[in-house]
């Protein structure tokens, strides 16, 4: 199986977003919502721009030594009883799950909420292979029942209004009594609760993410805000990490100091609600945890990032605050990108893991604005490594025909400054011939810009021999 | 450098190359007027060159690098002779100062003279306020305006005081601050023609914003977002007029408005 990217047909996807009227108002939240309560979250600790340089050290020097500390976590997880999967490819990912599902014999997994289990498609995958899958983050429950991907890499359900929410739990909840007032949030976390129960306590398996694998003692760490990770982990009989190569940081500290700007730079808050360290399978005496744990680690072209130009972005620790700020994810949400991972981290991801050919409308589609940039906690220079993708589209005439002849005819022209004051002179003399306006509603080759706006008119004469005229 | 410096080094007016950008050149050539101007109230003398085109963003981000990398070599050379060089938008200001350095790094014979055209290259207002120090100027327009800071200026080179400043110094305007002032207009460059319908509801955001700032100018630094509000502005029939900052502190506030004639 392979996951499906939708990417190629951004424009058309977008056009759909822009026309819906149930998403335009669910992402007027994420305008206004995430942005203010970071902006306070920053504000409120002075050292929050010298913490954010802290941040990308930590992970500079992690990416700097990372098969040192990959080796590291490796012995102490062992050591700690946990089972370590290095998977080099998706499909690796997945066959490393599938053989611990068979050999626990499982029917039901609950999962925790993990963005490398959308980036491998195990959804479908277990579900291929008679396993059901349970997703039992309240937006990953929405969307799971919508048969949707998420929308945001935080809040996968980001998209979804409180009334479709409502309806699908109506639709998909046997023996909901059609009577019961769900139309506050905190009833509809309450139903889904009561419907997640039951799974919690029957699952076989429990497939989680990770926020950071810590070198130093072998564990993994979850942050959530619905307390859903920890059952999910603790409740079956067996638990599976699944993190890819840049979850790692060395120590402790570490971990602390890169919570600091996590949930500040997520959701506004000092912490999530629930930080859950785990270390190892259960040890005699603890009151609970699973009896095996598993840890898959998945590169899926990581590596090959880290040796290049692109290794900037293995710092991300995935706290959305890119795609939170950013005005095209704001105009169109998340679907419309179409490969798993969206907004301007997308924008740089999304080729790397599913190639350049089927994704390179994605670093594309951004204004260069720089927001995301100015707000990324370990400083990734998000424009820049779009600007990479764009290079490396150029170089393998990836581009449009029509596109690259234009700017090469253009960039002929600017190369040669005599010839193009002669070539812009004629120019705004034959568009003045042509009739003068001040503006123009639609001129022929300029579609994409005269579709929703008019083109003011040229000068009649540019400045440049305006002033050498006046001197 | 305060200006004081300068003449104290030079013992005359600092020489300045303008950089008239090329939609100014084309589209817009009162803000070219306007800058000059400014540039010389405050006390330097300008220079137009004439081997200047485009500064190359077009070709440097639609990846075309080798394109764009002799764009920025023409304009070194071009521009390397002058005590400062000065651009009329943030966005060709910051490709200069803040791009050309990286662009031509491997570029033995140019990458020392990139570095140091970088560093003697503002952004017009940045210009004025910060390195000539002027805190005034001598124009009056009446009526209300409002600011959009473009992205480049203020994210890549912070400037977001030196024009209002400056504007306050005005006599008889009023800035009436629109919501969300630092968020992008949709421009984009090719964006915005590439994927006219995700520029569009982004401009939209930002007419809207424009419009309930209830003020009847529409300010600012760069062009290419001018042209694109001014556009969307009059597609929409709204009533709002679109200039440089440039103009208004050059007191040619009275010139027909961007899409108005010139």
């Amino acid at each position: 199986m392979s996951l499906s990217i939708t990417s190629p047909a951004f424009k058309e996807n977008a056009a759909l977003a822009l026309a819906d009227v149930d998403l335009q108002q669910a992402l007027t939240h994420v305008e206004r919502g995430f942005i203010e309560k970071r902006r306070k979250a920053a504000e409120a600790l002075p050292e929050f721009e010298a913490l954010r340089d802290e941040a990308r050290a930590i992970k500079e020097h992690t990416l700097a030594h990372l098969d040192l500390y990959l080796e590291a976590f490796e012995a102490k997880a062992q050591h700690a009883g946990a089972e370590v999967h290095f998977a080099e490819t998706a499909e690796d990912a997945r066959q490393a799950v599938l053989a611990i599902c068979r050999r626990a014999k499982a029917r039901t997994v609950t999962k925790g909420k993990s963005m490398i289990s959308e980036e491998i498609g195990l959804n479908d995958f277990l579900e291929e292979n008679d396993i059901a899958p349970v997703e039992t983050d309240l937006g990953e429950y929405i969307i799971q029942l919508r048969g949707e991907p998420p929308s945001h890499i935080i809040a996968p359900a980001v998209h979804v209004t409180r009334n479709q929410v409502e309806q699908e739990f109506r639709r998909a909840h046997a023996g909901l009594d059609p009577e019961r007032d769900l139309s506050e949030p905190v009833s509809l976390l309450a139903e889904a609760r009561a419907a997640l129960r039951e799974k919690f306590l029957a699952a076989d398996i429990g497939i989680t993410g990770a926020n950071f694998l810590i070198a130093e003692t072998g564990s993994s760490v979850i942050v959530t805000n619905e307390g859903n990770g920890d059952l999910t982990q603790i409740l079956p009989r067996v638990h599976i990490v699944l993190a890819s190569i840049e979850k790692l940081v060395p120590t402790l500290e570490d971990v602390s100091t890169l919570l600091r700007v996590l949930a500040r730079s997520a959701t506004g808050q000092d912490m999530s609600v629930y930080t859950t360290f785990s270390t190892g399978p259960r040890r005699p005496g603890d009151p609970d945890g699973p009896e095996e744990t598993h840890i898959v680690i998945l590169d899926n072209g990581r590596a090959e990032m880290l040796a290049g130009e692109l290794r900037e972005m293995l710092r991300c620790i995935r706290c959305g605050a890119c795609m939170n700020h950013c005005p095209v994810y704001h105009a169109i949400g998340g679907h419309a990108y179409g490969a798993t991972y969206v907004g301007p981290m997308g924008a740089v991801l999304a080729p790397a893991l599913f190639g350049l050919e089927k994704t390179a409308n994605l670093p594309n589609a951004s204004t260069f604005c720089g927001r995301c940039e100015a707000v990324c906690p370990v400083r990734i220079p998000l424009p820049k490594l779009m600007r990479h993708w764009r290079e490396r589209e150029y170089e393998r005439h990836l581009k449009p025909a029509a596109e690259r002849g234009g700017l090469k005819f253009w960039a002929f022209l600017a190369k040669r400054p005599g010839l193009y004051r002669l070539a812009t002179r004629l120019g705004l003399a034959a568009l003045s011939r042509f009739g003068r306006q001040d503006s123009y509603a639609s001129l022929p080759f300029a579609g994409g810009w005269t579709r929703h706006r008019d083109l003011p008119a040229p000068a009649a004469k540019s400045f440049l021999d305006q002033w050498k005229a006046s001197r | 450098m305060p200006p004081s410096e300068v003449a104290g080094q030079t013992g005359k007016a600092p020489r300045v190359g303008l950089f008239a950008t090329c939609l100014v050149d084309l589209f817009r050539p009162q803000t070219g007027f306007a800058a000059a101007k400014l540039i010389e109230a405050a006390g330097a003398r300008v220079e137009v060159p004439e081997r200047q085109t485009c500064c190359g963003q077009p070709a440097y981000n639609s990846g075309d690098r080798a394109d764009a990398a002799a764009i920025a070599r023409q304009v070194v050379a071009a521009f390397e002779g002058f005590d400062y060089v000065v651009v009329p938008s943030g966005s060709c200001a910051a490709t200069i100062s803040r791009h050309y350095p990286a662009l031509l790094a491997d570029d033995p014979s140019y990458a020392h003279r990139a570095r140091a055209l970088a560093e003697k290259t503002f952004e017009l207002t940045a210009f004025l306020y910060d390195v000539m120090g002027m805190r005034e100027v001598k124009a009056s327009f009446s009526g209300a305006v409002t600011y959009h800071d473009s992205c480049s200026g203020l994210r890549e080179l912070t400037v977001r005081k030196q024009p209002r400043a400056l504007l306050a110094s005005v006599d008889g305007l009023t800035l009436k601050e629109m919501k969300d002032a630092d968020v992008c207009c949709g421009f984009g460059g090719a964006f915005c023609v590439k994927y006219p319908d995700v520029s569009n509801a982004i401009v939209a955001k930002k007419v809207a914003a424009i419009e309930d700032s209830r003020a009847e100018t529409l300010l600012a630094g760069d062009i290419g977002c001018l042209m694109n509000m001014a556009g969307k502005l009059k597609r929409e029939g709204k009533n709002v007029k679109a200039r440089h900052v440039a103009e208004v502190l050059a007191d040619m506030g009275d010139e027909p408005a961007i899409g108005e004639g010139q």
